[in-house]
C-alpha cells in the first residue's frame, strides 16, 4: 500500500496501510508516544483503500479492509479516515483475536485491581473511563478489555479514546488541547474526537490488573444501583464478547470465574459527576 | 519474493522460517489469514524456531483451531442424531470428513459449513428430518430456491436456528448442469467408516472430490487451501497404499474427472512439492494460468490480478451452466437487481 504505519495497542501489533497519506498521518499523531518495536511482526492488518480507482481523488471514500472485513460495509468520506482506521482496528481485534476473552467493555485500574464497565454504544462507558483516567485511575481502555483465561486477569487495550458528542466538550474542558485529535463532525456515529490516553496509561499497558468490580452503566435517568446476580452478569457478558463462542471451554471457564469472583452492578446516572460518584462508592464497598 | 510465494514455500518446506525478516512475517501472516490458512501454517511450523510474537500468535491459532474442529464434529453429531430416527445414511464431505477421519490436512484447517452427501432418493426425507430438528432455510427467494432444487447438487443452504451453523446437503458433488457428472451412487456405495462412526468417501473418491471442488466448481477462491488438502490427502493415502495413484487415476476416469485430478496433482507438485508417480507429471502450458490465479494476492493479503479473477469467475459459470441456462439465469438476476 502507498502509505502505512505500525501501532501496538496492548498485546496487539497492527499494521495499517492506506491509499491516502491523511489517515496515516492522523494515526501517527495520536499514537506518537506509544512504544514502537520494528522487529515485531504484525498480528493484524488493516487496509484503508479506494473501492474504485477514481475514488482516490474524486469524492474520495475510504473502504475498510484487512484480515477480516464486513461484507457490504459502506465506505466513509476521506475526512473521516481516522474513524475508518479505528473501525478497521476494532474489527480485526473483535474477529481475529484468540489469546484472550474479549469483552466489549471499558476499564480502569487502581493498585493493580480493575473496574470493568460494559455497555452498548451510548451507555457512557467510554466517557466514564476517560474521566476516571484523568483522575487517580489508570485508563486501561474505552472499548475492549481482554481477560486472560489462564490467570483471570484483565489486560489493557488503551487505544485512543473515542469521545462522542457531548463527551467531547466535557473532556476538552479538562485536558490539554494537544491530547485531542481532530474533530470528526457528522459521522454515522455522531461527532467524534479522539483523546490520547495519559502517558502513564500507555506506559503501563502491559500490566495486568485483577478484576474487582463489574459495572453495566446506563447514561440517563435517576441515580440507581442494581445488584446483578452471577447468571445475569454471565449472560450480559456473553453478549458483550465477540469471541466467547470461538474460545469454547476456555471462554466459558474464564467467564464463569469472572462473574463468580467479581461483584456486578447495573448503574444509572443522570450526569457524569453522578456516574463517577457511583463508581467510587461501589469501589469503596468492593474493597471492604 | 512475494509474501504469497514465501507462504507457499513455508508450507512446502522449501524455506527455513528462521530466515524470515519481521517484514516478511507481516506479509506471510496477512496472506495466510486471507487464505484462512494461518492455523494450517501454525501446524506446519510447530516446533520451528520462530520470533516470540509469531510463535505466540501461531500457538493461539492452533488452540483456536482445535476448538473449531471440535465444534464442527459436534455439528456432524447433531446431523447424525437428526437423521438417525429415519435411518437415513449420509457421508461426511470436505473439512468435517477430514477431521472425522483424522487426516493430516485437518490439522488447523478451517471448517465452514457442514457438508454431507445423501443418496438422491433420500434427499426429501433428509430435508424433513433436518427441518424438524431445528434447521431452517437461509434463502427465502423463490427463484434461488427453485434454481437450487432444479439445477444444483445440493439443497438450498440450511442454518440451525439455535447454533447458527450451516449445513449443505448434497446429493452429488458437482451441479447437475455441470459439463462433468460424477457418479454419486459409486461415491455412497464405496464410502468408508471412520473410527468415530461416520461415513466418509473412500480415499480415491475423496481426492477426486477435492480436485473437483478446487478446479471444477468455482473460481478458485480459497484455492490454496483446497490444493493443500489435495496435497496432504494424496501424500498420506499413497504412503499407506502403494497402488493409490493407479486407483485414483481409474476412479477419476469413472467420474469423468481425470483431467481435473491430473491438473490438481501437477499444481500440488508445482506449489507444495508433491511427489507424483510416473505418468502424472506431463506439463500443460495452461497450468500457468491456474498457478497465477492461485497466487494472486499482494503482500497486504489483498486479492490481486482483477482481470484474471474475472476470467476464472466467468469460467466457473461456463463449466457449471449450459449457455441457454446461463443466459436465462443472468437475465433473471439482472432484472431482480434492476427492480431491487
Amino acid at each position: 500500500m502507498r502509505h502505512s504505519t505500525r501501532i501496538a495497542v496492548g498485546p496487539v501489533q497492527f499494521r495499517i496501510g492506506s491509499d491516502w497519506r491523511a489517515p496515516v498521518a492522523a494515526l501517527e499523531r495520536l499514537y506518537a508516544a506509544y512504544p514502537q518495536d520494528a522487529a515485531r511482526p504484525a498480528d493484524a492488518t488493516v487496509r484503508l483503500f479506494a473501492a474504485r480507482p477514481w475514488r482516490r481523488w474524486l469524492r474520495p471514500s475510504v473502504q475498510i479492509g484487512g484480515d477480516f472485513v464486513v461484507p457490504d460495509a459502506l465506505p466513509l468520506p476521506l475526512s473521516m479516515g481516522l474513524l475508518a482506521a479505528e473501525m478497521g482496528m476494532n474489527l480485526q481485534v473483535a474477529l481475529g483475536w484468540r489469546r484472550h476473552l474479549l469483552l466489549h467493555a471499558s476499564a480502569v485500574a487502581r493498585d493493580g485491581r480493575s473496574v470493568l464497565m460494559s455497555g452498548v454504544s451510548g451507555s457512557g462507558k467510554s466517557t466514564l473511563a476517560a474521566l476516571l483516567g484523568e483522575g487517580d485511575w489508570r485508563l486501561m481502555g474505552d472499548e475492549f478489555t481482554l481477560i486472560d483465561p489462564a490467570s483471570g486477569d484483565a489486560l489493557a487495550f488503551p487505544r485512543a479514546v473515542s469521545l462522542k458528542n457531548e463527551a467531547i466538550a466535557e473532556m476538552a474542558a479538562r485536558v490539554d488541547a494537544t491530547r485531542l485529535g481532530p474533530l470528526l463532525a457528522g459521522t454515522p456515529k455522531g461527532d467524534i474526537c479522539h483523546l490520547i490516553p495519559r502517558a502513564d496509561a500507555v506506559a503501563a499497558m502491559h500490566e495486568p490488573a485483577r478484576p474487582a468490580l463489574l459495572l453495566f452503566p446506563r447514561f440517563g435517568g435517576a441515580t440507581a444501583i442494581e445488584r446483578l446476580g452471577e447468571g445475569e452478569a454471565f449472560v450480559r457478558l456473553t453478549e458483550a464478547s465477540t469471541n466467547y463462542t470461538a474460545l469454547g471451554e476456555a471462554g466459558f471457564e474464564a467467564l464463569t470465574r469472572l462473574v463468580r469472583a467479581v461483584p456486578a452492578f447495573g448503574i444509572s446516572y443522570p450526569d457524569s459527576a453522578a456516574g463517577l460518584a457511583l463508581v467510587e462508592q461501589l469501589w469503596a464497598e468492593a474493597e471492604r | 519474493m512475494s509474501a504469497v510465494g514465501t507462504f507457499v514455500d513455508l508450507l512446502a518446506g522449501r524455506r527455513d522460517a528462521a530466515m524470515l525478516t519481521p517484514r516478511d512475517w507481516d506479509g506471510v501472516i496477512g496472506v495466510a489469514r486471507a487464505e484462512a490458512m494461518l492455523a494450517t501454517l501454525a501446524h506446519q511450523l510447530k516446533g520451528a524456531a520462530l520470533p516470540a510474537p509469531v510463535a505466540a500468535l501461531l500457538a493461539d491459532q492452533r488452540a483456536a483451531a482445535e476448538v473449531a474442529t471440535q465444534q464442527a464434529l459436534w455439528e456432524a453429531e447433531m446431523a447424525r442424531r437428526a437423521l438417525a430416527s429415519e435411518r437415513i445414511e449420509f457421508v461426511l464431505l470436505k473439512g468435517t470428513a477430514y477431521a472425522a477421519a483424522g487426516l493430516s490436512c485437518a490439522e488447523g484447517r478451517q471448517i465452514g459449513d457442514l457438508d454431507i452427501l445423501v443418496p438422491a432418493h433420500d434427499i426429501g426425507r433428509a430435508e424433513n428430518e433436518l427441518l424438524e430438528a431445528g434447521w431452517e432455510w437461509v434463502k427465502s427467494d423463490p427463484y434461488d430456491d427453485a434454481y437450487y432444487r432444479e439445477h444444483m447438487h445440493e439443497l438450498p443452504p440450511l442454518i440451525h436456528k439455535a447454533r447458527d451453523r450451516m449445513i449443505d446437503v448434497h446429493h452429488t458433488i458437482l451441479p447437475q448442469t455441470h459439463r462433468t457428472t460424477p457418479d454419486p451412487l459409486a461415491l455412497v456405495a464405496d464410502a468408508a467408516m471412520t473410527e468415530s462412526g461416520f461415513a466418509v468417501l473412500a480415499p480415491a473418491d475423496m481426492a477426486c472430490h477435492c480436485a473437483a471442488h478446487l478446479l471444477a466448481d468455482g473460481d478458485l477462491q480459497g484455492g490454496l487451501r483446497n490444493l493443500w488438502d489435495f496435497h496432504c490427502l494424496t501424500r498420506d493415502f499413497a504412503a499407506v497404499d502403494p497402488g493409490f495413484w493407479g486407483r485414483l487415476d481409474a476412479r477419476a476416469a469413472k467420474h469423468g474427472l481425470r483431467a481435473v485430478v491430473h491438473r490438481a496433482a501437477r499444481l500440488a507438485r508445482d506449489l507444495y512439492a508433491s511427489e507424483l508417480p510416473e505418468g502424472w507429471g506431463r506439463s500443460n502450458p495452461r497450468d500457468r494460468w491456474f498457478r497465477r490465479r492461485l497466487l494472486a494476492r499482494d503482500d497486504w493479503g489483498h486479492a490481486s490480478d482483477f482481470a484474471l479473477q474475472q476470467a476464472f469467475y466467468i469460467r466457473s459459470h461456463w463449466l457449471r451452466m449450459p449457455p441457454l441456462l446461463l443466459a436465462r439465469h443472468l437475465w433473471t438476476k439482472w432484472r431482480k437487481r434492476a427492480a431491487g
